[in-house]
């Protein structure tokens, strides 16, 4: 049944791009530099173009989407569904191909643009990070609307490209979109372009059945996208694709954002806590002695959630 | 056929006369499709897809019915321990629920048991059968949904007489040893017409009610008045299904959080571990099943003992060990999306329009109040003041949890 799926071929990509100027414009400030050393954002980009034309040449009824994941706003790029409905079909290939590139960039540097005019007001630490929940939120919305689409629809998957580091306040919207793609059956791809390891995308990858991946040499970049993210889903079956080597599964605590791996939790509202704590400072609830089995001692407490 | 004819025809004359003078040739329930005429009203879109024609109106009632469901904001008890009984006695082997009351209570609580935990990832769930007058465990109290299901399908078969207080009791005696912040319920799913007790019932249900179990009872024969004071008195909910389809609604009504009440479980900070998954492909010892593993498993960060699966406790320190994407799951509950507003499509300058054309989430155009092409409503996120279509309205509010526009601002 599964050698006879016709759908099985054709994707629905949705790339999620790093773009955020703090990280790739980190190392010419060298203060918290976190992009690699030589490997600059007009290189990446490079590499993603000329893998965007390998999926449409992979199979032509590849469907491709772009989203740039930026330091103060997200925004789509590129859409291949749109593209077709607009231009005219007869179009050369090679034009169209240009086409691709061209939309992109051109699209880019608005977002850049904008990103810019946005750093010049506020120039703050939270720049460090990109907005990984609001690209991943977006990308599942689109999903859906692919989804309800007349079937067979494309089997849609995720790919971020990401190079900075987590950002703890973000940690909430992730695991929720995260969640959510796991029940739409959606996998999270993960390929990670910075210095360090991302705990939220290998919890992803984990969760989502999805390829986790950060490439030792990211000058060849184009190599590990083409080898391992360009096959569809079901030819990833027959393929030894890298495994995950151990997942960080840890929490992080609401009172310092710190990572534990033993830690105090609230009965009422699952909020963690490095210390022991008389009450919780997310539902004020007043926690009883415990080991302490004594249900009468819980009448007098104020118990909503607020 | 003849004596029957003479013993009906006058009562149908004297029912039905005054139909039969309106419209003799039309069943009264042939009108209500004849002058309706519903399927006039639906057209098909490009893709075949039927729609019906007032895509607006059919929007803003599905929004008001799912603000409706969600009610005021409550306290919900996420940490829960429930014992599900089944009543395997001989009532359960009549068939007038395919295959038999049986199978349909075990396919039920299959599905139960699976979104139970996906609903809520950090309590427990055991499994008890009456048969015979007997209460049994079949399964203790575990988070593992595989092992419940397992059981279950293994001890199919039904016999004797079915018996509600020694259920009750043999549920009290497990649940009375849970740690204090946990919510105590037993989910009855009953067969019988009847219980046949070894004491006083209601003595059982004092107790029930003393150690603060809710008891939820779902029948599938007829409303039996001591379900129904159990339910009553111990704060449950009790219920009677009418087909498979309604059974399967009314168990897995269970599977949310109930609504947690003062005194049923004591707010406290439960010490947990957070252990890391190991790499793939090293080989370890397993302290759950004492066996030889290969790959994956998780480490207890107190005692670096190895164990197969989460949530569970550590077999050797006893610490509470989950993942941290088990908490993640509830957070929700604590941080929900504010509910988007319908922006009167008509009101709108045509310039901020043409800013705010494309949906935010999903880019399919919005309606605007020049073309009539695109149906439905148009929402508005209070907090990010983004637009939205009314698809992924639902799924953001239902499923994702988050609001993708508030999401990609700097907080």
């Amino acid at each position: 049944m599964d050698a006879l799926n016709a759908t099985d071929d054709i994707s629905q990509v949705v790339i999620l791009l790093e773009a955020n100027p703090y990280f790739w414009g980190g190392r010419s400030n060298g203060a918290h530099s976190t992009g690699p050393a030589n490997f600059t954002f007009d290189r990446f980009l490079e590499h993603v173009l000329l893998f965007i034309n390998s999926l449409h040449l992979l199979n032509q009824a590849n469907r491709i989407v772009v989203i740039a994941t930026g330091a103060t706003s997200c925004a789509y790029l590129y859409d291949s569904n749109a593209a077709e409905l607009s231009e005219n079909a007869r179009t050369a290939r090679v034009s169209k191909k240009l086409s691709v590139v061209e939309k992109i960039t051109q699209k880019l540097e608005d977002f850049m643009s904008k990103e810019a005019v946005y750093d010049l007001n506020q120039g703050t630490e939270d720049n460090r990070y990109s907005l990984l929940s609001g690209s991943l939120s977006m990308a599942l919305c689109y999903i859906q609307r692919i989804l309800r689409g007349p079937s067979p629809h494309p089997l849609p998957r995720i790919l971020c490209l990401q190079g900075t580091p987590d950002a703890p306040p973000q940690y909430i919207a992730v695991m929720n979109a995260i969640f959510s793609a796991q029940r739409s059956l959606v996998p999270i791809d993960a390929c990670i372009v910075g210095n360090h390891h991302s705990a939220f995308l290998q919890q992803a990858t984990h969760i989502t059945g999805g390829i986790y991946m950060k490439p030792p040499a990211p000058e060849g970049l184009f190599e590990y996208l083409s080898m391992v993210f360009a096959t569809d889903l079901y030819s990833r079956k027959f393929l030894q694709l890298p495994r995950a080597s151990g997942v960080d599964f840890r929490a992080s605590c609401f009172c310092h954002k710190k990572s534990i791996d033993m830690g105090f939790v609230c009965s009422v509202c699952l909020s963690i806590f490095c210390k022991g704590q008389r009450t919780c400072t997310t539902c004020n609830a007043i926690f009883a002695p415990s080991k302490q089995p004594n249900p009468a001692a819980a009448a007098a407490q104020k118990r909503k959630v607020s | 056929m003849g004596p029957e004819e003479d013993g009906t025809n006058p009562m149908d004359e004297d029912g039905d006369g005054d139909a039969e003078e309106q419209g003799r040739d039309m069943e009264a329930w042939e009108k209500a499709y004849a002058e309706d005429r519903s399927w006039e009203a639906l057209t098909e879109d490009a893709s075949g897809l039927l729609l019906a024609v007032d895509v607006t109106q059919q929007q803003r009632q599905h929004r008001r019915r799912f603000a409706a469901s969600k009610g005021p904001r409550i306290q919900r008890g996420i940490i829960r321990y429930v014992f599900v009984v089944c009543d395997f006695s001989r009532a359960a082997a009549e068939a007038d629920f395919k295959p038999s009351r049986m199978g349909a209570v075990a396919n039920c609580v299959e599905a139960f048991v699976r979104e139970f935990f996906d609903q809520n990832p950090l309590s427990h769930l055991g499994l008890i059968t009456i048969r015979n007058g007997v209460a049994r465990r079949l399964t203790d109290l575990s988070g593992s949904p595989e092992a419940h299901i397992r059981a279950l399908r293994a001890n199919l078969e039904c016999s004797g007489d079915a018996s509600i207080q020694n259920a009750i009791d043999l549920a009290r005696g497990y649940l009375s040893s849970i740690p204090s912040y946990g919510h105590r319920e037993v989910v009855i799913l009953y067969s019988a017409l009847s219980t046949c007790d070894p004491g006083d019932i209601m003595d059982s249900i004092a107790e029930c009610k003393k150690a603060n179990i809710r008891c939820s009872v779902v029948g599938l024969s007829a409303e039996i008045y001591i379900c129904k004071t159990l339910c009553d008195k111990t704060g449950g909910v009790y219920s009677v299904a009418i087909s498979e389809s309604h059974l399967k609604e009314l168990v897995l009504e269970h599977a949310p959080p109930p609504p947690a009440v003062a005194e049923s479980a004591v707010a406290s900070l439960v010490r947990m571990g957070f252990p890391q998954r190991g790499a793939e492909g090293t080989v370890a010892l397993c302290a759950c099943h004492r066996e030889v593993k290969l790959g994956g498993g998780y480490t207890c960060p107190r005692c670096k003992a190895r164990v197969c699966e989460l949530p569970t406790e550590c077999h050797i320190c006893g610490l509470t060990l989950v993942s941290s994407p088990h908490l993640a799951r509830s957070y929700h509950h604590l941080f929900p999306v504010p509910g988007f507003e319908e922006v009167s499509v008509q009101l709108q300058s045509m310039g901020k329009f043409d800013v705010l054309r494309l949906c935010y989430g999903c880019q399919q155009e919005l309606p605007t109040a020049g073309s009539k092409a695109i149906a439905g409503v148009r929402l508005e996120c209070p907090r990010c003041k983004q637009h939205f279509c009314f698809d992924c309205d639902v799924y953001i509010h239902e499923s994702l949890h988050n609001c993708p526009g508030c999401e990609s601002l700097v907080k």
